[in-house]
């Protein structure tokens, strides 16, 4: 069950930042607040790995920081790495702390992909979350292997032709003792799941969906209603995988029915990139979310 | 391992050097299969599954992350090492560069090798000259003695708070990876004396920082300005932990450069790594023909030791500078660093490019070549490839 966080129990206005304020991101980028949402969970022991992304820049630079735990900047392709040494370490040194890897789509599905394939194998005790904005957006917005069918990016003009890379069901497949998706507009949700994945030793694997205004083309206050649309309409799908066993989680849970889950549209017309979808795009990208969703009644009825 | 009297046994190159680094008692190590370092990596994990060495082994997929991995236990405090050649230095590059200019504690063993294509499991020095500007500090063992007593002085220098740097250390592929020489090993309680726990640690819960973050451009040159100030530092610290080792070890051990039969010679060969054993047998043929002929060997390539060879070759008509690698297009890249440190003193500098690919360089071929120099035939430049 999702636990009422402290703050709301006892009514606080002012709850305590665990990643602080005044950072360098983008009006309306949803990035702060995960990890503010992320370290609140997983306390002061816990070091993050970041690899090149916009989180490189958020993170500050040398004069100051708006973490509150220790960071250690990655190259891009090798945050799993870093993190498999770090945690090793830390266990050699019998301290009770936490290495979590918070890196973007790029580094974690195409640059990085064989480093984060080979640390789920290993089965490294690490909690691995890729915040998704579903193309390379600290460089400008070129495409990805997790940018969806039919988006704009610089280098898809046209809108993408191919699908997105399927990494959470991916990274279900290298049998590790717990993956889940969550979503920025679900945050109790999203707590949960990294409170069950701080408890879990092993590989621990998280894919967030992180919407972002410059690069979907949004307004910056309409952050959290993307992400809400993109879990109503099923594109994202919330679930949970623990030692094997796949459920769905918070409303994900009654989209199983198709009549529940909202068109596609909805989440679509919101975003600028998604503009210059044809109607049989958009049929070919309703299809697949469909598509998807039959796969996902397989994996619940296992 | 056959041991002939206390602390004198037989081992090939890749031996050693595991056996040093089991007496290093690291934390973390990360290695990843490549030939002609396989058999250390192997040892290694033979070491941890007998409970010798308390390590833990991250069997990673790849180079790029064995570096990453051993990086990310380095800053938490770990003494760590890895060990790679050829094709997988050169997968590894970004994070040389990375690890050298984050300045940790690393010691790197490198296994020379040529650099595909064409394919070639063979000795030469390209793939280790081809990482000279990523401020590490790198050495270079002549045999398979000198590998085990490089990789245990590589960690010391490595840790010293004036340097605080990696460290590589090359040894030639086969020739001395694969051969068994003559070893003879410090106890385990003088490595422990020589190599005190680490200290270096970047994780503290309670002062967390920021590990390699952004540095705008004022803050990073002189982030780089102090990276060249500890790489000079380092030549100082390099030599007092030799002579330390000296000490220690009973045995001569020679800082940053080594000169055999240099102090009256006319003409003096450069090398460095294993071919130097086959210079020195050229000029004590040559030395019994009564010609005055000697070795400078550089056992370090960086800190380039520049001022130290000014001072060797004083008095010396000309050098013969062999080279194993080539910079395509300038020419062979030791014979250059060598014109450049000597620059000005009238002191002639013959260029040879030799063994390239595994090609075989005899006695006889060093012997040849300086006949014909001190025949009057000079060349700036001579491949050895007929």
């Amino acid at each position: 069950m999702t636990e009422v966080p402290s703050y709301i129990k006892e009514k606080k206005v002012i709850r305590q930042q665990y990643f602080l304020r005044g950072n360098a991101a983008c009006p309306g980028c949803p990035i702060p607040k995960e990890l503010d949402l992320l370290l609140e969970v997983m306390g002061k022991k816990t070091v993050l790995v970041v690899p090149a992304s916009c989180s490189t820049v958020i993170m500050g630079d040398i004069h100051g920081s708006p973490s509150t735990v220790p960071v250690v900047h990655s190259a891009f392709a090798s945050a799993a790495a870093i993190a498999s040494g770090l945690s090793r370490q830390l266990k050699m040194r019998g301290e009770d702390a936490k290495v979590v890897v918070w890196a973007g789509d790029g580094a974690t599905g195409d640059i990085g992909f064989a480093t984060v394939s080979g640390a789920a194998e290993r089965n490294e005790d690490i909690l691995y979350v890729c915040y998704d904005n579903e193309a390379f957006m600290n460089t400008g917005i070129q495409r990805s292997s997790l940018t969806p069918y039919g988006a704009w990016t610089t280098t898809t003009p046209a809108g993408k032709r191919e699908f997105k890379k399927p990494l959470p069901f991916i990274m279900m497949e290298h049998k590790i003792p717990y993956v889940a998706t969550a979503s920025i507009a679900y945050p109790f949700d999203y707590q949960a799941k990294v409170k069950k994945a701080k408890d879990i030793q092993g590989f621990r694997y998280i894919h967030l969906l992180s919407p972002c205004p410059p690069g979907w083309r949004f307004d910056s206050s309409l952050t959290i209603e993307v992400a809400k649309l993109a879990v109503e309409t099923g594109i994202w799908p919330l679930f949970e995988v623990i030692n094997g066993e796949f459920q769905l989680t918070g409303i994900s849970k009654v989209l199983l029915d198709k009549s529940k889950r909202k068109p596609i549209t909805e989440y679509l017309k919101l975003q600028g990139r998604f503009s210059k979808m044809s109607e049989k795009d958009i049929k070919v990208m309703q299809d697949a979310v469909d598509a998807m969703w039959d796969y996902i009644a397989e994996l619940v009825k296992r | 391992m056959i041991t002939v009297q206390k602390n004198v046994t037989a081992m090939v190159g890749n031996h050693a050097v595991a056996y040093a680094v089991k007496q290093a008692k690291p934390q973390v190590l990360a290695v990843f299969p490549i030939t002609p370092q396989t058999t250390m990596l192997e040892k290694l994990a033979e070491y941890i599954d007998n409970g010798e060495l308390k390590a833990e082994l991250i069997k990673v997929e790849g180079e790029h992350s064995a570096l990453a991995a051993v990086y990310g236990a380095a800053v938490a405090g770990a003494r760590v090492f890895t060990a790679t050649s050829s094709q997988g230095l050169l997968y590894m590059t970004e994070m040389i560069y990375w690890v050298g200019g984050e300045r940790v504690p690393i010691v790197n063993a490198v296994a020379t090798r040529a650099l595909a294509e064409p394919w070639s499991i063979w000795d030469d020095h390209q793939d280790f000259f081809s990482k000279r500007d990523a401020s590490w500090i790198m050495m270079m063992a002549e045999n398979v003695q000198d590998a085990y007593d490089m990789t245990l002085q590589a960690f010391r220098i490595s840790e010293d708070k004036r340097v605080i740097l990696p460290v590589m250390m090359g040894f030639d592929g086969f020739i001395l990876t694969h051969t068994m020489e003559r070893l003879e090993i410090l106890d385990d309680e003088t490595v422990e004396k020589f190599l005190p726990p680490r200290e270096f640690n970047l994780i503290d819960f309670n002062d967390p920082v920021n590990v390699g973050p952004i540095a705008a451009p004022d803050d990073y040159m002189k982030i780089k300005y102090e990276a060249m100030k500890a790489m000079e530092g380092s030549k100082e610290v390099i030599e007092e932990i030799s002579k330390e080792y000296e000490r220690i070890s009973g045995r001569k051990q020679y800082g940053l450069i080594e000169c055999y039969e240099c102090e009256d010679a006319d003409y003096v060969f450069v090398t460095a790594g294993a071919w130097t054993g086959d210079a020195r047998e050229a000029v004590r043929r040559l030395r019994n023909e009564g010609k005055k002929v000697g070795v400078l060997k550089l056992r370090v390539i960086r800190p380039f030791p520049k001022e130290r060879i000014k001072e060797a070759l004083k008095g010396v008509q000309g050098v013969v500078v062999f080279d194993r690698e080539y910079s395509y297009g300038y020419g062979g890249i030791l014979a250059n660093e060598i014109k450049s440190a000597i620059y000005n003193t009238g002191i002639e500098v013959m260029s040879v490019i030799a063994g390239i690919g595994g090609k075989d360089v005899r006695p006889l071929h060093f012997q040849k070549v300086m006949e014909d120099v001190l025949n009057g035939e000079k060349f700036e430049e001579r491949w050895l490839n007929d």
